[in-house]
């Protein structure tokens, strides 16, 4: 594992990427990006046993899914900074003729991607028959997945967790992004999600919770724990509570800067709060 | 003219379930998932033989779209088996995003399409399939006409890679073409050859293509008889070379007039020879209960519909 203050420095440099992959196009997801910087971070550079280079089949190492695609300059970042592609590319956000497309596609060949995703409700299913094949493949590595907490309101989720729990899908971890937060508000006002807890568990899942998914550590431990989990006859679900927009302070706690681009002005305060680590692409 | 015999009535959807079944046996690859219907789409040999690599999802056709996506990622070939219905409109964006745009290699097999479905009705029965599937870029669009080549399309699309859209139908019909078929996927079957018309058709109206040219022969007409199975990418050379010779064209199918064979055609003769065409097809209408025979007769897609365009057709040359 690189060390922890290495990552710690990574952390700040993604979310340096994200706040200016969003700004130079105007246009973009920062704030469940920024959420998320602890999670990535984690999974490329510690949880995930992964293999040089890229290869769509990834047999013989674990996989990773992004159900709510929107996030993509986090996983744009990560994937760059974990040596799928060049870091300058990340200069192409969202631009013509680039591979790094508004929302995440294996159409234009990007490495890292394995479906594409951003029509939400959909990654947990797509997970699930990667999953499955890796048991025909007697694949014994880990398929994960992030879906956002708001994301479970699209029906085609609960289809695939009841799915997952009767085919003993137990070598599956589906993280979700516990942020209360989606476009029109809070996702209590817009349509609450009860106690997410209890209904994994009613479907037959193993849950487990992040207090605080923005501690880089307690992630680290968290999805540790989820790894150990699998292999028992269910599926395991993480809870994990982020605060969306975390690390730029007029980002966090609102839903405002869920799907818009910080101004000039704004990028600064943003990026003053952020300082260069690691190098800026 | 070439006779054509019927070897004794079968359903195209047992042409699917014994292809699948031999497919499982020669290809370790090949998974199926199945929401609930297991025996409307003849999967049970399929899963006696290898429960394995069957999958139930239940009554869940969106999650199974995905977990067919997923599954290609490692190898497997996954085929999909529900009604066209549910295989298509309930579906849509989980083909477009997870499996057509993500270019997975998923064969979306779909029965009891059209209005031969029969007695459950309208809800049932679409006829808008083919135009939802050819809509998307980089899909295959199959559309069997009996027992022996829809089994022989079940073989050959385990070896096309790509997502594919096979479609076939609930009720029996006449078995004609021959059991040791090489099934040709974008190629088109000549099944007469004629003068005066040409009659492209696909699935349940190509045996009815055939009685009609036996009629119209009968009355003085040659027609060259097409036999379409794969809608796209749809043989253009073959259609252009006949309507070159006949100078017209029926187009006859088991679905809407919009979005489905014939308009594929009628833009492969407007961009290259433009030639006078009738649509033997539904006319912008849902289906209802009746038998099958009842409802391709009240919605004009039989022998004599076909019988009355192309005379139609031939007046406008």
């Amino acid at each position: 594992m690189p060390d922890i203050s290495y990552l710690n420095a990574l952390v700040i440099q993604v979310r340096r990427d994200i706040l200016r992959q969003v700004h130079k196009v105007n246009s973009g997801h920062p704030g469940g990006s920024l959420g998320c910087t602890e999670f990535f971070v984690a999974m490329f550079q510690v949880i995930m046993d992964r293999k040089e280079g890229f290869e769509m089949d990834g047999i013989g190492e674990d996989l990773f899914f992004l159900s709510n695609g929107h996030i993509s300059p986090v996983f744009y970042s990560v994937l760059a900074r974990s040596g799928y592609f060049p870091v300058d590319e990340l200069n192409t956000f969202r631009l013509i003729n680039s591979r790094l497309q508004g929302h995440p596609t294996t159409h234009e060949g990007l490495p890292g991607i394995r479906v594409a995703s951003g029509s939400l409700g959909q990654g947990m299913s797509v997970s699930i028959g990667a999953a499955q094949t890796k048991k025909l493949n007697n694949d014994d590595h880990l398929v994960f997945t992030l879906c956002g907490d708001g994301e479970l309101q699209e029906g085609q989720n609960w289809e695939a967790i009841m799915y997952a729990a009767a085919h003993k899908v137990d070598n599956l971890v589906v993280t979700v992004d516990y942020n209360g937060q989606q476009i029109d508000g809070a996702t209590d006002d817009v349509i609450p999600l009860g106690d997410l807890k209890a209904k994994f568990q009613a479907f037959g899942w193993d849950v487990l919770e992040i207090a605080n998914g923005n501690d880089l550590q307690q992630v680290i431990d968290g999805m540790k724990k989820a790894k150990e989990r699998t292999g028992n006859q269910k599926p395991v679900c993480v809870l994990m509570t982020t605060v969306m927009g975390n690390g730029v302070d007029f980002m966090m706690h609102t839903h405002a800067w869920h799907g818009k681009a910080p101004n000039d002005e704004q990028l600064e305060i943003g990026l003053s709060q952020n300082p260069e680590t690691l190098g800026d692409y | 003219m070439k006779k054509y015999t019927d070897s004794g009535k079968k359903d195209t959807r047992s042409g699917f379930g014994a292809g699948l079944t031999e497919l499982g046996k020669k290809n370790d690859n090949v998974v199926a998932l199945c929401a609930d219907l297991t025996g409307s789409l003849k999967m049970d040999e399929f899963q006696a033989n290898h429960p394995e690599r069957f999958f139930q999802v239940g009554i869940a056709e969106a999650n199974m779209m995905g977990i067919a996506a997923g599954m290609t990622i490692g190898g497997k070939i996954p085929f999909t088996g529900t009604f066209a219905n549910f295989s298509t409109g309930r579906v849509y964006d989980q083909i477009r995003q997870s499996i057509a745009y993500s270019h997975k290699n998923v064969k979306i097999c779909a029965s009891h399409a059209g209005l031969t479905l029969g007695e459950d009705g309208a809800t049932h029965q679409i006829l808008e399939d083919i135009g939802l599937m050819k809509m998307l870029p980089g899909m295959t669009v199959i559309n069997t006409c009996d027992f022996n080549q829809t089994k022989a399309a079940t073989l050959a699309i385990a070896d096309h890679q790509g997502p594919v859209y096979l479609r076939f139908g609930r009720p029996k019909v006449p078995n004609f073409t021959p059991e040791d078929q090489v099934f040709e996927i974008g190629k088109a079957v000549q099944l007469q050859e004629g003068n005066d018309v040409t009659i492209v058709a696909t699935g349940h109206l190509v045996w009815e293509a055939l009685e009609a040219a036996q009629t119209l022969h009968d009355q003085g007409i040659s027609a060259d008889v097409i036999n379409i199975h794969t809608i796209k990418p749809l043989d253009s050379k073959a259609i252009l070379a006949s309507v070159g010779k006949t100078g017209c064209v029926v187009t006859a199918e088991e679905h809407n007039y919009y979005g489905g064979l014939g308009e594929s055609v009628a833009r492969v003769l407007a961009e290259n020879a433009p030639a006078p065409q009738e649509f033997v097809a539904t006319q912008d209408t849902f289906g209802e209960s009746g038998t099958p025979a009842q409802l391709m007769d009240k919605y004009g897609l039989n022998a004599e519909a076909i019988v009355n365009a192309a005379k139609k057709v031939i007046g406008r040359k």
